[in-house]
């Protein structure tokens, strides 16, 4: 079980390739890649996304995240990444990939990861336009995929 | 304790980080805020948002009711926007 937060861009393919080698018991790998729009909330043309974080808790959030996932499903392993700095459009900016025996399982604990990531876990994006730079709102949406998983 | 802020807050306070001794009687996330506010014209404005904004006391979320005491690092941030 790996977190990890980088600045620089990352290969999802060589990750996944990398994760998943070797694994005789593993039926089911899921990923979840999240990339760069070329379009700002508003529709303007995005030149960057700028991610700022809080290093020690994000990491340290991001750890718990995957704690909880591993208490709830059976994970072989879980991996995620997730960028901070500048990040162009088309770029990767979060992976999240996890293995397991059968595929239900699998799914379920990425989007887990995915929907609980983009409420908890100390990122905030800013958008470079022409216009200048502002940061991104967050979206109500978001807070309900997360709600869904909470217990009782 | 310290204090630390970040994005849209950060920019408002005009501050990163600071050191600072609440008074007595701060005994809440929801009372240093208050405490914050009186701070001067920045803080009023980083804190306006009242509720929107989120705390983490040594690096875990934080309700406003939750206790500081002996907390070493207390966060203030707008909702999160990442992944």
């Amino acid at each position: 079980m790996t977190v990890r937060l980088q600045s620089e861009p990352f290969d999802s393919g060589a990750e996944v390739a990398r994760l998943s080698e070797g694994r005789a018991g593993v039926g089911a790998v899921v990923t979840f890649t999240g990339l760069c729009r070329d379009r700002a909330d508003n529709g303007a043309p995005l030149e960057a996304l700028i991610l700022e974080h809080y290093p020690e808790m994000a990491q340290a959030e991001l750890e718990r995240i995957e704690a909880e996932a591993r208490a709830r499903w059976p994970l072989v392993d879980a991996l995620l990444v997730h960028r901070y700095g500048r990040i162009r459009p088309g770029e990767p900016i979060v992976l999240v990939a996890t293995l397991s025996a059968h595929r239900a399982t699998a799914f379920a604990a990425a989007e887990f990861l995915m929907d609980y990531l983009k409420t908890s876990a100390p990122f905030w994006k800013q958008e470079e336009t022409a216009a200048g730079t502002g940061w991104v709102a967050a979206k109500d949406a978001d807070d309900a995929a997360a709600e869904r998983w909470s217990r009782g | 304790m310290k204090l630390k802020y970040f994005a849209w807050v950060r920019e408002r306070v005009g501050l990163a980080e600071e050191d600072v001794d609440a008074p007595a009687g701060v005994a809440t996330v929801a009372e240093l805020v208050d405490w914050l506010r009186g701070r001067g014209p920045d803080y009023e404005r980083a804190f306006a948002a009242g509720p929107a904004i989120r705390a983490a006391i040594d690096k875990r979320h934080a309700k406003p009711d939750a206790s500081i005491a002996g907390a070493g690092e207390i966060a203030f941030f707008p909702p999160m926007t990442g992944g």
